[in-house]
């Protein structure tokens, strides 16, 4: 028979668990699905081709940017802004559902020393780690195809990586207000025309002034203007406003998502 | 504080009301409960669904803050010194909660993680876990190959992985086959040999005698009874019990005939229930009333008959 705890306390060396082992565990997890991860880098190359390639071969250079910037080039840091945004909705929103209603997965782990805390962080990290990889593969191909100056296009990951935190805690706010799997719709009734129409395919230039005040108010649309900044090396002042908005948008967000999840998690 | 070395779990007025506070309409699950847990003791909670079981097991696993009351674990208190406290707990949740995007063994070894272990102790300790609850072959295997009694032998081991002082049990074999419960009750067993505390809830009068050094009885969120599985036996019903079955057309009126031939009676929806001192002279006294019975049984009293007595109602209700 094999020797089992005998409840002795001393030098037994557990300590609160900390944020970064959700990252672990999403980490084993994806060593059984990495393909997952594929399909996220593809999605928005297959955006690049379609729209980038093929619809710029008809409408050719971008106008109201000063230098002259190509249909490809205007679109492709949308393109990422947009996979950063999704990939970090995604992990926050439909994976944390299912973890927090089916699985109980959260349930579980909180019976260790994690806290709530934790856990939430620790679920944002993924979704951090899961954007910079995106982001990285994303960048390496469109700079091979000379749509992004290097290095300074590499300004890139970081901004890809603030976008991540801004939606992955917008996500965490968003799903503990989800009443059952059909309130996703919902999430694509927003998702979906702020992704068409955050000066994603057309600059906002093409707005009348009453629409351009609302795409500016979109995150998203903070979003790209960061990433096309980076692409384009230009930018000046306007990246600070972004980074600010985003950085604050995140923030709150997470502040406020989880004190409503110790709520649900602890009832 | 007295005590602190053998009392574990010191809970006094402790209440559980769900819904905001103040809130007039809140539902009162656990309604002021006093009772102790010591070292090595295996304590048991038994009551119907709804009686406030999983309410007590949640808040003595510091993942459901309590609304009134006081309650210490292993010296701590629960509100103010949660982490603290789970880190040296082991819970195995009613529903079992595994990891099902991992493997058998990765689900040992992020649990502990959870709890800061490093990944060489958790090495070992899966290894050794993964014996114990007989699931080295599953080791590598997906969750989801694994029959329900491994599932949750699996949460067991899950449960052991920080060489917990304290193992809390929500009902830990509902659900499960005969040949499965005896293995996991086994396996309990040791544990108890081991030195670790056990604390479980179950509707299952078998196990709590089985198991259960001491145990109380749950009804409506307060405490009815308190000792001993054979001293409540002994304290709240006689030594046998008759159990009669009717045809379905005759049961109100041999019902009938029945009454005064025992000093206790219970009418179950299946059978009739005769408490009596001697069950074979209650079964003559029964065919001399003309009361011609499907099938008649004398058995000793058990805790089933206690729960009976106490709270008027089955427990598999």
């Amino acid at each position: 028979m094999t020797a089992m705890p005998t409840g002795a306390p001393a030098g037994n060396p557990v300590r609160p668990g900390r944020a970064w082992t959700m990252v672990e565990r999403n980490l084993m997890i994806y060593r059984h699905t990495w393909p997952v991860l594929l399909a996220e880098i593809f999605e928005p190359m297959l955006y690049l081709l379609a729209f980038g390639v093929g619809v710029g071969l008809l409408v050719g250079d971008v106008p109201g940017l000063g230098a002259s910037v190509s249909y490809p080039q205007f679109v492709a840091p949308a393109l990422l802004a947009t996979a950063a945004m999704n990939g970090a909705m995604n992990e926050t929103t439909f994976n944390m559902y299912g973890k927090l209603t089916t699985d109980k997965t959260y349930e579980s782990i909180l019976t260790t020393p994690m806290s709530v805390r934790s856990v939430a962080l620790g679920e944002v990290f993924w979704a951090l780690v899961r954007g910079a990889i995106v982001a990285t593969v994303f960048l390496v191909v469109v700079s091979i195809f000379g749509l992004a100056e290097l290095p300074g296009a590499l300004l890139v990951i970081p901004s890809a990586l603030l976008i991540g935190f801004a939606f992955a805690a917008m996500g965490l706010l968003t799903v503990t207000f989800l009443r059952s799997w059909q309130d996703f719709q919902l999430i694509q009734l927003v998702m979906l025309p702020m992704f068409l129409f955050a000066t994603t395919f057309f600059p906002l230039s093409v707005y009348p002034r009453a629409v351009q005040v609302f795409v500016e108010v979109l995150p998203l649309y903070h979003s790209v203007e960061l990433v096309r900044a980076a692409f384009l090396g230009t930018g000046g002042g306007y990246p600070a406003i972004a980074v600010i908005y985003l950085a604050v948008l995140g923030v709150v967000a997470l502040a406020i998502a989880v004190r409503r999840l110790e709520d649900t998690l602890r009832p | 504080m007295t005590d602190s070395s053998t009392v574990l779990i010191d809970a006094q007025g402790l209440r559980k009301v769900y819904g905001r506070p103040g809130d007039k309409a809140g539902f009162t699950a656990v309604d002021g409960i006093d009772f102790q847990v010591r070292r090595g003791e295996a304590f048991g909670v038994l009551g119907a669904n709804g009686a406030g079981k999983s309410s007590t097991m949640r808040m003595i696993a510091c993942v459901s803050p309590p609304t009134a009351g006081s309650l210490r674990i292993l010296g701590y208190d629960s509100g103010a010194d949660g982490a603290k406290i789970r880190a040296r707990l082991g819970v195995v949740p009613q529903d079992d909660t595994i990891d099902t995007e991992l493997t058998v063994r990765e689900n040992l070894l992020i649990y502990g993680r959870y709890f800061g272990l490093s990944w060489k102790v958790l090495r070992e300790r899966s290894t050794r876990l993964l014996e114990f609850t007989r699931l080295s072959e599953k080791a590598d295997d997906a969750v989801a190959t694994l029959s329900g009694g491994m599932r949750r032998r699996l949460t067991i081991a899950r449960a052991l992985i920080n060489e917990p002082e304290i193992v809390l049990l929500d009902e830990p074999t509902t659900g499960l086959d005969p040949q499965a419960r005896h293995l996991l009750w086994e396996r309990l067993f040791q544990l108890k040999q081991d030195g670790v505390t056990l604390l479980l809830t179950t509707h299952y009068m078998d196990e709590a005698e089985q198991i259960c050094d001491r145990l109380v009885v749950m009804d409506a969120g307060k405490i009815v009874a308190e000792g001993a599985p054979a001293e409540l036996i002994a304290r709240y019903t006689l030594r046998e019990v008759l159990e009669l079955r009717f045809a379905p057309g005759e049961r109100q009126i041999m019902t009938d005939k029945c009454r005064g031939l025992a000093e206790r009676m219970e009418e179950l929806p299946d059978r009739l229930l005769l408490s009596t001192d001697n069950g074979e002279e209650t079964l003559s006294a029964v065919h001399r009333q003309g009361v011609q019975p499907l099938t008649a049984l004398v058995r000793r009293s058990s805790l089933e008959d206690v729960f009976l007595t106490l709270t008027g109602r089955s427990l598999l209700d």
